[in-house]
Order: C-alpha cells, then sequence, then structure tokens
C-alpha cells in the first residue's frame, strides 16, 4: 500500500491512456486515475479525423509518429478502432488558399508526408459529390479517420491487460509533492496515492491540475459541436475539410456522415456540454454547400464535450519547467485525437528516459512564458480547428 | 405576462388542450405547438377529411369526450396562436427550435408545458421486422387516421389495455382475429381485483371488451411468449409461433400487432435538463415532477403521458393541473379547480398502479430473448450482439454500451429498442434495471433532414 508508483497519470483520455500503455510496455509501474470513464470526455465524443495535413509545423513530428501506431492499434491494442487510411481532402476556397496548400505541401514532405495538390477539373473527377465551387485541394492518402468511442477504452484496456492499475470513476482532489515523490490524495480516501512521476493529461482541467503544483498557464474551453446522420449508401471518401477551418465532414463504414462546425456550449465546473441548435443548423447549411447530397439526408444526432484550448491554439506537451518528475499534456484545442497515442510514447519515454527522439519543442510549457517570441513562430498555414 | 414572455405548450393531446383551455380562461393566448396535422393527440387523433366517418364509429366509448374535446379545440382557436404539423427538433433554455412544412423558426418560452404524450413499447421477438408486423399504435392509427386494416386475419400479441381495444376494434371494423395472445397472466391475480375496480367506468370498459371478444369466439390467451414471427414465401409475416402453458403453438395471419404498454416521450424535458427517477411500476424512466406538474427546473411543466403513462383523463385533469400551476407561480391567481383534478388524479392513481401491476412489462421475455433475435433493427445489433458488449467491456450503463456497440444510434434514435435492451443488459451484468441508467437524450428529437434545418423563417 506504501509503495510507490514509477507513473502516476491524472486523465484516462486518450493521452494519458496511451501513457499508461507505453509505461507498461517500457517496464514502468503504472497506476491511472480518472475521475470518470476512460476516453468520456473529449477523446471519446470528438470528429474522429486523423490527419497530419493541416497541422502546425511544431506538431507534426509528433503526428508522423503517431499515424505510425494508429497503423499498427490492431496489434497494439487488439482493435483497430475503425481506423482507416480514407484520405484527408482539404479544399481551397481560392488562389491564395491554393498558395498556402502548396507550401504546406513542401512542410509536409519535409515531415516525410505526402500531399498531392489537385485542380479543380481533377478535383471534380476524383470527388464528385463535393460542389464545384472550389479552387482546388490537396490530399493526403494516409490520413483518414477512426471511431472515437472506441480509442481510449481500447488503450486503457490494453494498459490493464499489461498490469497497469487504472482506475475509473476515481477523482483526485489534491496533489501534493513529497521528498520522494507526488501524493495523489483521493475523494473519500485518507491514504494518498504516491508515484515519483506525475503524467497531467487531465484534458480540460489540465491546467487547475498544473496551477496546484506551481505551473501557471490559460485554459480556456472548448466544446466542437458535433452532427451525425442516418446511415447512407457510401458516397465519400476521404475525410473533407477546408482551408480557414469551418466544416469538416467524414462518411464512416458503416454509412453515417459526421460533420462539424462551430462550437456548443461548455460548462467546465458543471463538467457539461451542450450543443446548440443554431450551429448545428448553420453546420448543416455548410455541409449540403460543401456535399450537396446531403441535403435530404436526415440528422439523427448531435453532441459535443468539452476540451481545453490553449491561447495559441497548440496543446502543451513535455515536462514542467518547474518542477522535476512532472509532464504535463493537455489543451489540444480541438485535435488531439490523431496526435493521442504518439503522445503517450512521448511522455513514458520522457517520464521514464528523460528524453524521446520526437520532437515537441514548440509544444513546451514554457513558450508562454516568453510570449512576444513565440508569437513569431513561423505558421506556413492556419491550423484547422476541432479536427 | 405579454407576448415577449410567450406561454408555450407543446402537444395538443387532451393534456396540451387541458392546459391550453386552463391558459385561455385565465385570460392569456399561450403558443401550441403540435406535430399533428390536427388536435388530438394519439387517442382523439382525426382521419384525413374525405374518410371522415361518425365519432361514434371513429372513437367508440370515447365519442362523448371526443365530442367534447373538438368542441374545445375549435373554441380555443380563436384564443390561442397553435402551429400545427410542427415538430420540436431541440429544446433549449428559453427557446425551442421547429421544423414546419420544411422550414426551421424558433420559438421563444418564458413558461413551458411539456405535453408530448406517449407511443409504443415493444419486445422485439424472432421476425419482427418482417412487413406486416405493426405495433398496436400504429395498428390503430391505421384504423383511426386511414381508415384501413393492418391486414384481413389480425393477430393481436403484447400486453396491456390497449391489446384488448385494438382487438375490439379491428374485430368490429371487420378483421379476422384468431386471437389475442397476452404475455401477462392478469386474471390470476385478484389481489389486485378491488383496486382495478376504483377504476369505475374505465374498468368496466376494459372487461366489457374482453366479455365481447370471448363471446364472439376471440380467444384470449394469457401467459403467452412469443417465439418466432414467420414468413411466407413472399417475405411477408404469415404467422406467430408462441409458448402458451407449456404448449408449442401456432397461428396464422397475415397481419401482426405488437405492443407491451407505453413509453413517455421524454425528449423535450430531457434536452431542458429536467431531472428524471426511474418509475418501478411502469419500469421505465420519467421526469420527475410534483402532482401538480411542476419539473425540477423553474418554468418548466410536464402534463399527461409524456410524464407518466396513465391514460388521457388523467392526461387532462394534469393539462388543467400544470397550467393552474404555471399561472400560481406567475402569480396570476387560480386555486379553486385545482383539488378536484389533484383529488381525480390521487384516486386514479390506484387505479392506474393496479394495471401497471396486472399487466407488467415482460421484462422476463425480454431479458432472455434467443441470441440471433434482432434487437436494434436500425443498427442490426442482435440480442447476442448486446450480451457480448456487455461481457467484452464489463460495462452496464447503457450510454457506454451505445458508445461500443452503436446501439440506439440509427434512425429510430433508441426509441423502439431501448426497453428491451435495458433489459438484456441488466440481465447480462446481473444487475437492477434502473442501475443499466437511461440513454441521454440528444437533439434533434427526430430525425430530421438538413435542408430543413437550413431554411430559416422569422
Amino acid at each position: 500500500m506504501t509503495a510507490f508508483f514509477d507513473i502516476a497519470i491524472v486523465g484516462g483520455g486518450l493521452a494519458g491512456c496511451a501513457a499508461a500503455l507505453h509505461g507498461r510496455r517500457m517496464g514502468a509501474s503504472v497506476i491511472l486515475l480518472e475521475r470518470g470513464r476512460c476516453g468520456a470526455q473529449a477523446s471519446g465524443v470528438n470528429y474522429g479525423g486523423v490527419r497530419q495535413q493541416g497541422r502546425h509545423p511544431a506538431e507534426l513530428p509528433l503526428a508522423r509518429r503517431s499515424r505510425t501506431i494508429w497503423g499498427n492499434l490492431q496489434s497494439l491494442v487488439g482493435s483497430d478502432c475503425e481506423f482507416r487510411a480514407t484520405g484527408h481532402l482539404k479544399l481551397a476556397r481560392n488562389s491564395e488558399d491554393i498558395r498556402d496548400l502548396a507550401a504546406h505541401r513542401e512542410l509536409l514532405g519535409r515531415h516525410g508526408i505526402r500531399a498531392e495538390i489537385l485542380e479543380p477539373a481533377e478535383l471534380r473527377l476524383r470527388f464528385p459529390y463535393v460542389a464545384p465551387i472550389y479552387a482546388g485541394g490537396s490530399f493526403c492518402a494516409e490520413d483518414g479517420q477512426a471511431n472515437p468511442r472506441l480509442v481510449a477504452p481500447a488503450f486503457a484496456r490494453a494498459a490493464r491487460a499489461l498490469g497497469a492499475d487504472i482506475r475509473e470513476c476515481c477523482a483526485v482532489e489534491e496533489v501534493s509533492v513529497s521528498e520522494q515523490g507526488f501524493l495523489l490524495w483521493l475523494r473519500g480516501n485518507p491514504v494518498p496515492v504516491k508515484a515519483r512521476r506525475l503524467i497531467n493529461t487531465a484534458g480540460a482541467w489540465g491546467a487547475a491540475i498544473a496551477a496546484s503544483l506551481g505551473d501557471h498557464v490559460e485554459e480556456a474551453v472548448m466544446a466542437p459541436n458535433m452532427c451525425v446522420t442516418e446511415p447512407i449508401a457510401p458516397l465519400m471518401g476521404p475525410n473533407l475539410g477546408i482551408c480557414g477551418g469551418g466544416i469538416y465532414i467524414r462518411q464512416t463504414g458503416q454509412g453515417s456522415v459526421v460533420f462539424g462546425s462551430g462550437l456548443g456550449a461548455a460548462d467546465r465546473d458543471q463538467s457539461r456540454a451542450r450543443p446548440l441548435a443554431d450551429v448545428t443548423r448553420e453546420a448543416a447549411r455548410a455541409a449540403i454547400a460543401m456535399v450537396p447530397a446531403l441535403a435530404n439526408v436526415l440528422l439523427v444526432r448531435t453532441w459535443t464535450g468539452i476540451e481545453g484550448r490553449m491561447p495559441d491554439g497548440l496543446p502543451v506537451v513535455g515536462a514542467s519547467p518547474r518542477l522535476g518528475g512532472l509532464f504535463h499534456a493537455f489543451g489540444f484545442s480541438g485535435h488531439g485525437f490523431q496526435l493521442g497515442p504518439a503522445v503517450g510514447a512521448v511522455l513514458a519515454e520522457l517520464s521514464l528516459e528523460g528524453q524521446s527522439a520526437t520532437d515537441i519543442d514548440g509544444l513546451s510549457m514554457g513558450r508562454f512564458e516568453k510570449r512576444s517570441a513565440a508569437a513569431t513562430r513561423p505558421s506556413v498555414i492556419q491550423p484547422d480547428n476541432h479536427q | 405576462m405579454n407576448p415577449s414572455e410567450p406561454v408555450v405548450i407543446v402537444g395538443a393531446g387532451p393534456a396540451g388542450i387541458g392546459a391550453a383551455r386552463t391558459l385561455a380562461d385565465a385570460g392569456l393566448r399561450p403558443v401550441v405547438i403540435d406535430e399533428g396535422r390536427s388536435a388530438g393527440g394519439q387517442i382523439f387523433r382525426k382521419p384525413e377529411p374525405e374518410l371522415s366517418r361518425s365519432l361514434g364509429d371513429l372513437y367508440g366509448f370515447d365519442a362523448k369526450p371526443a365530442q367534447a374535446f373538438r368542441a374545445d379545440v375549435a373554441d380555443l382557436e380563436a384564443v390561442v396562436e397553435y402551429h400545427a404539423d410542427t415538430i420540436v427538433w431541440s429544446a433549449e433554455p428559453n427557446a425551442l427550435h421547429l421544423v414546419s412544412c420544411g422550414r426551421a423558426f424558433v420559438q421563444r418560452w418564458s413558461r413551458l408545458i411539456i405535453a408530448s404524450g406517449a407511443m409504443d413499447r415493444v419486445v422485439p421477438m424472432k421476425g419482427w421486422t418482417a412487413p406486416g408486423i405493426y405495433s398496436l399504435g400504429g395498428a390503430q392509427i391505421a384504423l383511426k387516421a386511414e381508415a384501413s386494416l393492418i391486414g384481413r386475419t389480425v393477430l393481436l400479441a403484447g400486453t396491456g389495455p390497449l391489446l384488448y381495444l385494438v382487438a375490439y376494434q379491428y374485430a368490429r371494423a371487420g378483421a379476422a382475429i384468431p386471437a389475442v395472445l397476452e404475455t401477462a397472466k392478469p386474471f390470476n391475480d385478484l389481489s389486485a381485483l378491488p383496486a382495478l375496480a376504483s377504476g369505475g367506468a374505465t374498468f368496466a370498459r376494459g372487461l366489457y371488451f374482453i366479455a365481447w371478444l370471448r363471446a364472439h369466439g376471440i380467444p384470449v390467451l394469457t401467459g403467452v411468449v412469443p417465439v418466432e414471427a414467420t414468413r411466407g414465401s413472399d417475405g411477408r409475416v404469415n404467422g406467430l409461433e408462441f409458448r402458451c402453458d407449456g404448449r408449442d403453438m401456432f397461428l396464422a395471419c397475415d397481419a401482426l400487432a405488437v405492443g407491451h404498454g407505453l413509453k413517455a416521450e421524454t425528449q423535450i424535458a430531457d434536452l431542458l435538463g429536467v431531472g428524471f427517477q426511474f418509475n418501478v411500476l411502469q419500469r421505465q424512466w420519467l421526469p420527475k415532477v410534483d402532482i401538480d406538474g411542476r419539473s425540477s427546473l423553474p418554468n418548466v411543466y410536464l402534463a399527461g403521458d409524456g410524464s407518466s403513462v396513465r391514460g388521457s383523463v388523467i392526461a387532462a385533469a394534469s393539462g388543467r393541473l400544470a397550467a393552474a400551476a404555471l399561472l400560481r407561480d406567475a402569480s396570476h391567481e387560480d386555486e379553486g379547480l385545482s383539488e378536484r383534478d389533484r383529488a381525480l388524479i390521487r384516486r386514479a392513481a390506484r387505479f392506474r398502479n393496479a394495471l401497471d401491476r396486472v399487466f407488467p412489462f415482460p421484462a422476463h421475455i425480454a431479458e432472455t430473448l434467443p441470441d440471433e433475435t434482432m434487437v436494434c433493427r436500425c443498427e442490426g445489433l442482435t440480442a447476442s450482439d448486446i450480451r457480448r458488449t456487455v461481457i467484452a467491456s464489463g460495462e452496464s450503463d447503457i450510454n457506454r454500451i451505445k458508445a461500443f456497440c452503436r446501439l440506439g444510434m440509427g434512425r429510430c434514435q433508441g426509441r423502439i429498442c431501448t426497453p428491451a435492451a435495458a433489459e438484456l443488459i441488466a440481465a447480462t451484468a446481473r444487475i437492477d434495471i434502473s442501475a443499466v441508467g437511461r440513454l441521454r437524450g440528444q437533439a434533434p428529437i427526430k430525425p430530421t433532414p438538413l435542408k430543413h434545418l437550413t431554411e430559416i423563417d422569422r
């Protein structure tokens, strides 16, 4: 009972569950504490896009590594979680967008990711269901989509099978630091959980945990407004997005069309979020504008979840700038789903080996301490939201 | 109250119209929103004008209340703002989001009375997705609204008062009824008799239907377990295999109607965040309300079968009560008549509870459905798929089971499959049915074409 775990993880989203699995695979003793159920917040209710294209350069090394893991989910966690490399097609509204996409293609190439720029004629030939109103697009064949409801629970099950102590419905009330490590005080339990290292993957609640240990960053909340239709015959191949953000659409293997645009209402304190009817209506309009065949399809469900958003729209991933043994990964700002598997691996490496081969320098918490420098970070393309 | 603080009633059945009457009498002009083309709900559903039949033909014993209801509606038309043929697709604090004639619009509300009614509750059986199989309520709608029968030789199976009413109506309308197959054993439990007798005329009417059926040579079999709806070479239902008194039996038919009581339509209350509790007798989750229909949220009231399945007479009384409570809460005066309606509801509660006891939802059938039985037809999930998901995931919350295997994610949005699926989950996980929880409501309340959401009026 008094033994120290090698790693304690607070938050059973995808990043936390993946860290638990990778930590166990590296031989560490691991405990994961989840207030509700694993993957029930943002990791489980997001759009399900698995996309490298359109990301900020600081995220690309993680995205690249994650893509490899996505392709190996079956052997890693015993389920492919419905991951399919359907491709991701990013549409251009005008010639300026085309220039941005071409520049982004160069950037992707430097990370070993192939994308092809499509002229309008080829766009119409290959994707005839897309409205003929776009100036072109960029197609990344190895991107795709997966079923978000399955992924974090699959990682949690795999970690548990390897001996990780995964505790659901187990709220951490307070974290304190002792000479030997971290003490995690659980609700209704007078004896703390002890661990030498602490990984904070508490999503929208990550900054609060960080602050209780002296790391102060601003983290807002957002609730991507998601919609899904009845199943229809196969219509669309790739996951669709558009330059400048806005609407994103994919068709699942079972036939439903999932789309999203805009934000619902989120209440972090009540842990409650709900879609907004006006936002849903606007999303329906935008979906029909992009894929006109959706006009007569029935909407059957809308939903949202609470996600943390950092001031610059990029997550915090890395070691605490202050406290040894503390690692953060939160504030994924609506596009953490694809990154999750690699974030878990990197957190396990950072905490157990002190370093990771994956470059996450641009995501450190320290960037907010020299805000003026961070603001001038080169951005080739505006990252999409909520994908 | 003034137009900038609209009072809105959803539903124009007995409860909604009862509420509208009370508000109008107090000098208000409520907005009434109803899905139907004309007021009446399910009980007083009106046929298309060209199919018009006499009220006696249409409603039988309910002809007189139907006539009074029609008169009330005609009278109210001038004093309420009435939106027929209008669906509430989402509900938010102070706004209802509506679709009517393919166009979306928003109705603000400051006080809301939800009288959204109930729908059939069914337990699946093998073969139940064959053409020619209807819910009891569906069979009744065909008769009332379209003046047509679902078949010539119609078998009726299930439980509850509606089973006998529909059998009677179909036999009167000329259908051959090989038998009425009751899953409960309602006539065994004599201890319920005094409470049933307290139902007075309603109880007498039920006895009359059963006596009439027997007098016309229509057998009423009880303790029935449906086994399989069989199909003919045309793919349509042609009979039902069932067990009764330990014997395997078969009856031929060309249509089958099935129903096991009613299920409150509670999505609007759910989206607004009203508190719910599990009602053991009705074996379903219902919004928490006080006797006057006040919900856990200020300014939100519930009435009729959408708050608790108790039939049309109580529905009307509960509509009046909710409206009176609303008036009092808004410090308009009114106390006089409420005590009479409260007394009516208290008296009737004894009878309704006895009905729920003698016609229980057949949980024993749902939880022992053969593995290959289709349960969630929209997503193609069998009883086995649901059992396996419970075992493999170790989960027993219905929302988690939904997340893992798509239960209730299809076009019916869980309306049809949830009651039986919840029993399967509870039995597999060996927990009480109430611990399975409640499928959380999500907009749209009914499946809605995307283009209808984009055309905005007002």
